[in-house]
């Protein structure tokens, strides 16, 4: 399909669909829709997930395969790309779709796959093997015996709110974004309600700040509004940064109007008259279909001057980072948009007083509003049943780590943990024990197996010392070590702390310092180290509790989450690393100790000539061993044996 | 200097909030962003450099230093490190002798350790230039620049 295509339904799609507040939708239009949509199509669709995450799995050669296939046979048939649906590790995602026929999804479509899949459908088989599931869809005739794909455990206990469009929908065709009723909760907010209405609303939805601690976001905007000024700014923040979550990404790469029209109701209920929208500019994909969606929701007239004759003016403008993990704190955004360093500053003024250019400004995170159209949608009560109590809607996160479907995931709030590893995700690989999960990025904290039942929303997650964060569900099992990964984050932040303020500038770096200590055999045996590094784990605990209490921003107070919660629940791995010198996961590399297996060695001498501190004896042809005393563990003569005969335990 | 003069130029009302997207322009145009470019903006906006410099140097994406004709990204996204990303960077390092951010003497490699690259299924991973590599490991990796360091001979 072509974007004359497309083109030609621009001005329909403005006259019938747009501009007309109450619509009575004739078979005419109707028909034109079912067109755009592709439910009904007149020669065969294939279409091809087109994310990063599938370009990685080999999404462009598939696509390249694909068009070859068609051309060499002549077939005449439509191949478009959209986004993904949610599973990465089923990526490259191809959907191909017979007329009158129910469409059928196949997962991991590597080229070699390609001639097989489509050989059999053009055919009218479907080959099983390959296959994910087949769509419902009224129109379309189901093929027989085939499940369907939302009774695949990863899609049916799965609540698709906010990503519904995820891998249905052509991310650069804002037509078929309209046709799906896309754009019509901004119309309805801007026809129907008052700003005052809007932040209203939201605001008894329940709706909470998915970035975060779980400021409610209707309280947050009144906040804005309140304060008097000419111009107002919102910032949306989608620039995750957070190593191991790629939802928002994935969002904005499968859906991106979905975002432009979350951030126009949000404007429109701030009065503001300018938005921005600040991305990683790592995310090529994401900023290229933003600046897409930006430039034809212009076009449309959905955004610029006097929208819809409402008398409301909106820009957005795209702002790529440069990447600084700090700058998910507001004011260090704010900074960082105004082109200076993105360091966070003291509050009060709070950014909703005095924020971008000193106007009044409402900084949320990308997921907080693209729940926005969803609540304008179906009313703050739906939205509210949704969810907990205190946690109302539905959350995304990014499930990945040891688990054997990793991807994105939108589950109501109140979710069971369980539910989510074993059910969505499928449980571990070679069905191995769950140790725990990191829950929420670097500044998030572990859940460990007892906590396997909890539902998961923000008060639960507190509870165990956690943080819901941004959404990253790192899974782990035995063979990850929690030390290792807790010196990771803090690694991760004392790189990442923009060093204004002292507690978290120094206070990361020593608990960084100390993680690395234990995970090492001390340099001598004598004097007290086994006392000194005791000494740095109680050290750890306060220096853990000082650096949350007194940093300035958000960073500094979250970094010591993963220290202290792991310290909570590992304790006795922490202990085994320390007195032991012991890494059960085996991961600490410096912690291993090398042993020869007497039948096994052959007395080669490889090993011996190639230990850096001359810690292997013995003569050749008879078997070797190791002086521990003087072994520095660093493994390689457990890679350079050839009859496996050293054990590392 | 006619490039940068011609990205310059694209921001005719040029403010501070305009230098990070005038850095970027200028960073895609050149790969690095030189000293003479840094003094042209630096002239452009009335700016001192060192202010510049002070800016660039914070954020994570700006490179001083050339690309290698073979720029090697690596993930180290929580999950890949799970996997074992951590253990191959040490392992480029030995390979290479690059560290994040740095490019080899030859100008053949150079070296970005990203925090996620959205693929987390397949970790861990890394891609040189256009071209992915999934579900690494340590023998993988050294056939990877084995095989371009071949293909320069």
């Amino acid at each position: 399909m072509n974007e004359n295509h497309y083109n030609s339904y621009k001005e329909f799609l403005i006259r019938e669909i747009l501009n007309k507040p109450e619509k009575e939708l004739n078979k005419e239009t109707r028909d034109i829709l079912y067109k755009i949509r592709r439910d009904k199509i007149l020669r065969p669709v294939i279409t091809l997930s087109y994310t990063s995450g599938s370009l990685i799995a080999g999404a462009q050669e598939t696509y390249e395969t694909i068009k070859r296939y068609l051309d060499e046979r002549e077939i005449d048939a439509d191949l478009i790309k959209t986004g993904s649906f949610g599973i990465t590790s089923a990526e490259p995602v191809m959907d191909v779709q017979m007329p009158g026929k129910a469409k059928v999804t196949f997962s991991r479509v590597v080229p070699e796959k390609v001639i097989d899949i489509l050989d059999a459908i053009f055919n009218n088989f479907v080959p099983e093997e390959y296959l994910l599931g087949q769509h419902q869809n009224h129109l379309h005739e189901p093929w027989e015996k085939l499940p369907f794909i939302d009774d695949i455990p990863f899609l049916s206990y799965q609540k698709r709110v906010i990503t519904k469009n995820c891998g249905k929908i052509n991310p650069f065709s804002i037509e078929e974004y309209i046709a799906y009723d896309g754009y019509q909760n901004f119309l309805k907010a801007i026809n129907n309600y008052t700003p005052e209405e809007v932040c209203d609303i939201v605001e008894r939805a329940g709706l909470r700040g998915r970035g975060g601690e779980g400021y409610p976001t209707g309280k947050k905007w009144k906040n804005t509004l309140a304060s008097p000024a000419e111009q107002r700014y919102l910032i949306c923040n989608a620039g995750e940064s957070d190593p191991g979550a790629s939802m928002e990404r994935t969002i904005m790469e499968s859906d991106p109007h979905s975002v432009i029209e979350a951030i126009a109701i949000s404007s429109y209920a701030l009065g503001a008259q300018k938005a921005y929208i600040y991305v990683e500019g790592e995310y090529e994909t994401a900023c290229e279909r933003i600046q897409k969606a930006i430039d034809d929701a212009k076009s449309y007239g959905i955004l610029g001057h006097d929208i819809f004759s409402s008398g409301f003016n909106l820009n957005i403008q795209l702002f790529r980072g440069a990447g600084a993990y700090v700058c998910g704190e507001e004011t260090a955004l704010i900074a960082s948009l105004e082109g200076k360093r993105g360091m966070p500053r003291p509050k009060p003024p709070y950014p909703s007083q005095k924020g971008l250019f000193g106007q009044p400004t409402t900084v949320n995170n990308m997921e907080t509003l693209l729940n926005i159209p969803v609540i304008i949608s179906h009313g703050p009560n739906w939205y509210k049943s949704l969810g907990t109590d205190e946690s109302s809607g539905s959350k995304v996160f990014s499930l990945s780590g040891r688990i054997d479907r990793a991807g994105l995931v939108e589950i109501p709030m109140g979710t069971t943990l369980r539910d989510i590893i074993y059910k969505i995700g499928g449980g571990l690989p070679e069905s191995k024990e769950l140790k725990g999960v990191l829950i929420g990025g670097p500044a998030g904290g572990v859940m460990t197996y007892e906590h396997l039942d909890y539902k998961i929303d923000y008060e639960s997650v507190k509870s165990v010392g956690g943080a819901l964060g941004s959404g990253g569900i790192v899974v782990m099992d035995d063979n990850t070590c929690i030390i290792d990964t807790v010196k990771y984050y803090m690694n991760f932040l004392q790189k990442e702390s923009c060093g204004k303020c002292i507690p978290c500038r120094e206070g990361i770096r020593r608990m960084y310092e100390i993680l690395d200590n234990i995970s090492k055999k001390p340099s001598d045996e004598n004097g007290h180290t086994t006392l000194q590094r005791f000494k740095g784990v109680m050290h750890l605990e306060k220096l853990a509790n000082v650096t949350r209490d007194t940093s300035l921003c958000g960073l500094g107070q979250r970094a010591a989450n993963p220290v202290l919660s792991t310290l909570r629940w590992y304790r006795d791995e922490y202990e085994e690393h320390i007195f032991e010198r012991k890494c059960r996961a085996g991961v600490c590399q410096d912690l291993r100790t090398f042993y020869i297996d007497v039948d096994k060695c052959t007395g080669c001498t490889i090993c011996a000539k190639k230990c850096p501190t001359g810690a292997i004896l013995g003569t050749p042809k008879h078997p070797h061993f190791i002086v521990q005393e003087k072994c520095i563990g660093c493994g390689i003569c457990y890679e350079s044996c050839k009859f496996a005969a050293i054990i590392s335990k | 200097m006619e490039k940068i003069t011609k990205i310059l130029e694209k921001y005719p009302f040029v403010q501070r909030e305009n230098l990070i997207p005038v850095l970027q322009d200028i960073q895609n145009e050149l790969g690095y962003l030189t000293e003479e470019a840094v003094e042209q903006v630096s002239k452009y906006l009335d700016l001192p450099a060192s202010k510049i410099y002070s800016l660039a140097t914070f954020y994570s994406k700006f490179r001083f230093e050339p690309r290698g004709k073979y720029h090697i990204v690596i993930c180290r996204g929580t999950s890949c490190h799970i996997q074992g990303a951590t253990h191959l960077i040490n392992k480029t390092y030995e390979f290479t002798g690059l560290q994040s951010g740095e490019t080899t003497r030859d100008g053949l490699f150079s070296l970005e350790v990203v925090p996620c690259m959205s693929a987390c299924g397949f970790g861990p991973i890394m891609a040189v230039n256009d071209s992915y590599y999934t579900e690494l490991n340590e023998d993988k990796l050294k056939e990877i620049i084995d095989f371009y360091k071949e293909s320069e001979e």
